[in-house]
């Protein structure tokens, strides 16, 4: 039975193996790869991409459950080339070190700011997306940034 | 690099590659300029989180006197070729690997060279151009000026350029007409990595590749016994399962790590679908009844035997029999394993006599001469394309996935990707070997330090490792010229081999950050005993400022006022000694790291409940002349995230043969909520750099314990600290009533 759901807001279907998960989808199927594998299961973020505009970890998302809803992966983030103001914040702090995580932490930083536009640091520790290099630090400023501009009025 | 309407700058020549002739004729290979005047620089190194692909550009485009907007960085290929004169291969690029910190002490000398020659060619071909002579011709952004006025571009001097041939060595910038060295430059990818452009080594492809997963056998040096491999096969999208060999018990561990059966299927999916339906039964090798328990006590019993002595200074023996007080303590170092982000894997294409391979690496040549000896290519004819690496850590010192790749390639006759699960990841890697580090120091009856001896029960690097049999014994495990070897008139460093099942290998600063924590524990608990201050203590052992000989990797030289103005700077800014609330403590740490010189400073606070917050976090690094700022902070920033994680959570335990842990929910990496701020205090100096990537680590953990003691009055002497502050606290841990230092409370 074919699944049909919106990934990047291009219509898409998939007959196989519903059980697959999302991830293995996006990369081995659809080829877009900027969603990264790095535990399998839905604990380090690395996989984290939106459905309904959510955080989801594409991991441990079957491929049942994007029927019929709406897939936005890092590369649907920027629209008609101009970066989300996340995007930029990330190239402005320079956050990326091996960099491998950080599609995962902009698309769960871009649903944390959607929820909470101002977020307070309590905001901030509920991100639980790994980081082996240990940029937090810089993801926390890169985040500030961005909500300040908001808090300005330049949303 | 070559492409369509670009001229190719080429240095590379015959004339060049007698004149250099270690890896010589490789630095014409660097630089493109477009017709556009877009300056193409190549990127050499295996980008794996530590910044070399920004960085290493940084040298030669400073000494090619063109701005840093106009560069645009192209990532390199491996680049072995053969020569022919004398025959062999020849490295065309220089030094590629990711590895002890080197790429920036290896780039200063011939990368800086590189841009030079390439700016020297168009001086020249303005020169010949404007019939003037060269010394009076200037460069600048990327243009000739004449004295008159006149400008050409690079990209209008560049074809006859590439006619002409450069002297051996050609004069470098001074120091103060730097425009890009020591300027703060962002990640040259990171438009790439934040739009998931980036191409790492797991995001490869090639038309009709397959995908593998590997059932590995889960006792080290065990086998397959029985296969049953009929559901496997039955899953939709396998096309494969096969038996991979291991390697023989004992034997040097120069391959793949383990025994195994590969599934082989036309996505990851459908092979890990078929991986799970496997019946196997495992045939436990000679390791299986080994546990890290096991191990703890043949460490403690080796500290009981008398081992190798890898520096004696003095007669620490006699000033023992003639102490006043001895202090002694043994400190537990657990396993570790590497965990980066993106898990192993390689791609590979296998043809009759030549290869393609895809991979994040952190060693190519030791990639390229891998698959030669499994396959008989040749060198030249196998090609390595370099991706980001998604973390090294040291990990990709070992290519035991691209032999296994290898495996499967031979096996399937066609292109393959291997690609790893966590779980595979944490169970088959080669580990930071687990060791115990006991310290003694003898006092006269002044207080002062007669002796120190620093003895190491651990497994050797040597253990199982291939070509190694030049080197000593202790390499990797004990520290002989490390601190405070030269400072104490009777110094003992002394090691005991533990042998051990698990494969034992390098992770991020590995002697450096296993020896650190005790030597800097050790200080504290000695400033603890004869009622000094560790800062000052550790400023009278360094000295006044000198130089000492250090032979292991950084050296050969230690300079002991540098280590002491890290220290200094880490102490002002943590705003060391001043009057704390209660509950609270500072504590200090310094090292000598590849070349480089760091300590932190932390302030904590630990509640009478045993909760550890982390108040202040500072680290002071000098790594010579800083190449980018903002690359170095960055490295910093990190090691010290990593540091904290590590010497928090991090533990490899082995039972019954088996690795424990399987996914990062028992591989606890810090997350944001626990990462603290980190200020990073850059120390300035115009030594020749070092790295970055590893000096910041070792000095976390010893500082942190320190400030927890500074506290809380509990000595953490094994890491990790896991729990340790929230249970009862022993005798052991509480060395005597006594309250901490007037300066820490």
């Amino acid at each position: 039975m074919a699944i049909d759901f919106t990934l990047n807001e291009q219509r898409s279907n998939y007959s196989g193996d519903p059980a697959m998960p999302l991830l293995w989808y996006l990369r081995d199927h659809a080829r877009l790869t900027g969603t990264k594998f790095g535990c399998g299961i839905g604990y380090c973020g690395a996989c984290t991409v939106h459905i309904d505009g959510a955080a989801a970890r594409s991991c441990v998302t079957p491929m049942s459950r994007v029927a019929g809803r709406a897939v936005t992966t890092i590369e649907g983030l920027a629209r008609g080339g101009r970066l989300h103001p996340l995007q930029q914040a990330w190239i402005d702090e320079d956050v990326p070190q091996c960099g491998y995580c950080q599609a995962g932490q902009i698309m769960a930083a871009v649903d944390l700011l959607a929820r909470k536009p101002q977020p307070s640091d309590a905001d901030l520790a509920t991100l639980t997306n790994l980081c082996r290099c240990g940029t937090y630090p810089r993801i926390r400023k890169a985040i500030r940034r961005v909500a300040a501009q908001w808090q300005g009025g330049r949303r | 690099m070559t492409a369509a309407g670009a001229l190719l700058v080429s240095l590379h020549g015959p004339r060049m590659a007698g004149a250099q002739p270690s890896g010589g004729g490789s630095l014409g290979a660097f630089v493109r300029i477009e017709t556009d005047g877009r300056i193409v620089i190549g990127a050499r190194g295996c980008e794996i989180g530590q910044g070399v692909k920004t960085s290493l550009p940084m040298l030669i485009a400073e000494e090619l006197d063109v701005p840093w907007s106009a560069v645009t960085v192209e990532q390199l290929p491996y680049g072995l070729i053969a020569s022919h004169d004398p025959p062999g291969f020849t490295s065309r690029y220089g030094p590629q690997g990711a590895g002890g910190s080197t790429n920036i002490p290896d780039g200063w000398k011939d990368l800086r060279q590189a841009g030079a020659r390439v700016r020297w060619l168009l001086v020249q071909a303005a020169a010949q151009t404007w019939q003037q002579p060269p010394d009076q011709l200037r460069t600048r952004d990327a243009h000739v000026l004449h004295p008159d006025g006149r400008r050409l571009s690079y990209a209008q001097l560049a074809t006859r350029a590439a006619t002409l041939i450069p002297p051996a060595d050609v004069p470098l910038k001074p120091r103060s007409a730097y425009r890009i060295i020591g300027q703060p430059t962002r990640v040259t990818d990171a438009r790439e990595i934040v739009t998931g452009a980036a191409a790492y080594g797991i995001d490869a492809s090639m038309p009709g590749a397959l995908t593998a997963v590997i059932a590995r056998c889960p006792y080290f040096d065990g086998a397959v016994a029985r296969l049953d491999d009929a559901q496997a096969r039955r899953v939709p999208g396998v096309r494969q399962v096969f038996r991979i060999p291991g390697p023989q018990p004992g034997a040097a561990l120069d391959r793949n790590l383990a025994a195994g059966v590969a599934v082989v299927a036309d996505d990851f999916w459908s092979a890990r679908k078929g991986r799970e339906a496997l019946r196997i039964t495992w045939s436990p090798g000679p390791g299986a009844q080994d546990s890290s328990a096991a191990l703890e006590r043949r460490a403690a019993a080796a500290l009981g035997t008398r081992g190798k002595v890898a520096r004696q200074d003095g007669d620490p023996e006699a000033a023992r029999k003639a102490a006043a007080r001895v202090v002694e303590a043994v400190y537990v170092m657990p396993l570790l394993a590497h965990a980066t982000m993106e898990p192993p894997n390689a791609l590979i294409d296998l043809r009759p006599k030549q290869a393609l391979l895809v991979a994040s690496l952190q060693s190519p040549g030791g990639a390229s001469r891998m698959i030669s000896a499994m396959t008989g290519i040749a060198r030249p004819d196998i090609e390595i394309r370099l991706r980001r690496v998604g973390g090294g850590f040291g990990r990709g010192l070992q290519n035991d996935f691209v032999a296994e790749a290898v495996l499967v390639a031979q096996a399937l006759k066609a292109p393959v990707r291997v690609l790893w699960t966590r779980e595979d990841d944490l169970q088959n890697d080669f580990y930071r070997p687990f060791g115990l580090h006991q310290l003694t120091a003898t006092l006269d009856p002044e207080g002062r330090v007669s002796s120190w001896a620093h003895r190491v029960a651990a497994t050797p690097r040597k253990s199982r490792a291939e070509g190694m049999e030049e080197e000593s014994d202790w390499i990797g495990c004990a520290d002989p010229d490390g601190f405070p070897a030269g400072c104490v008139a009777n110094y003992l460093s002394e090691f005991l081999p533990v042998e051990f099942s698990l494969a034992r290998g390098w992770l991020r600063g590995p002697l450096p950050t296993f020896s650190a924590f005790a030597v800097q524990s050790f200080v504290d608990e000695v400033a603890f005993a004869t009622r000094a201050d560790p800062l000052a203590l550790r400023l009278e052992l360094l000295g006044a400022p000198r130089e000492l000989a250090y032979r292991d990797h950084g050296g050969p030289k230690l300079h002991t006022g540098r280590l002491a103005g890290v220290l200094r700077s880490a102490a002002q800014q943590v705003g060391y000694g001043r009057k704390l609330p209660a509950g609270h403590g500072i504590g200090v740490a310094s090292h000598f790291t590849h070349g480089g010189y760091a300590a932190h400073a932390f302030e904590v606070a630990v509640s009478a409940a045993g909760e550890l917050e982390v108040v202040r976090c500072v680290c002071a690094v000098d790594v010579g002349e800083i190449v980018n700022p903002l690359g170095v902070e960055a490295q910093m920033m990190g090691a010290t995230i990593d540091g904290l994680s590590t010497a928090l959570n991090l533990q490899i335990t082995v039972k019954d043969g088996r690795v424990e842990q399987s996914n990062f929910p028992d591989y606890p990496l810090l997350r944001m909520a626990a990462a603290p701020d980190v200020e990073v205090q850059l120390v300035g100096s115009e030594f020749p750099p070092s790295g970055a990537g590893e000096m910041g680590m070792p000095t976390v953990a010893p500082a942190l314990v320190n400030a927890i003691f500074a506290a809380s009055g509990q000595r953490i002497r094994r890491l990790p600290i896991g729990d340790q502050l929230k249970g009862p606290r022993t005798a052991d841990a509480r060395p005597c009533a006594r309250s901490p230092p007037a300066s820490d409370t």
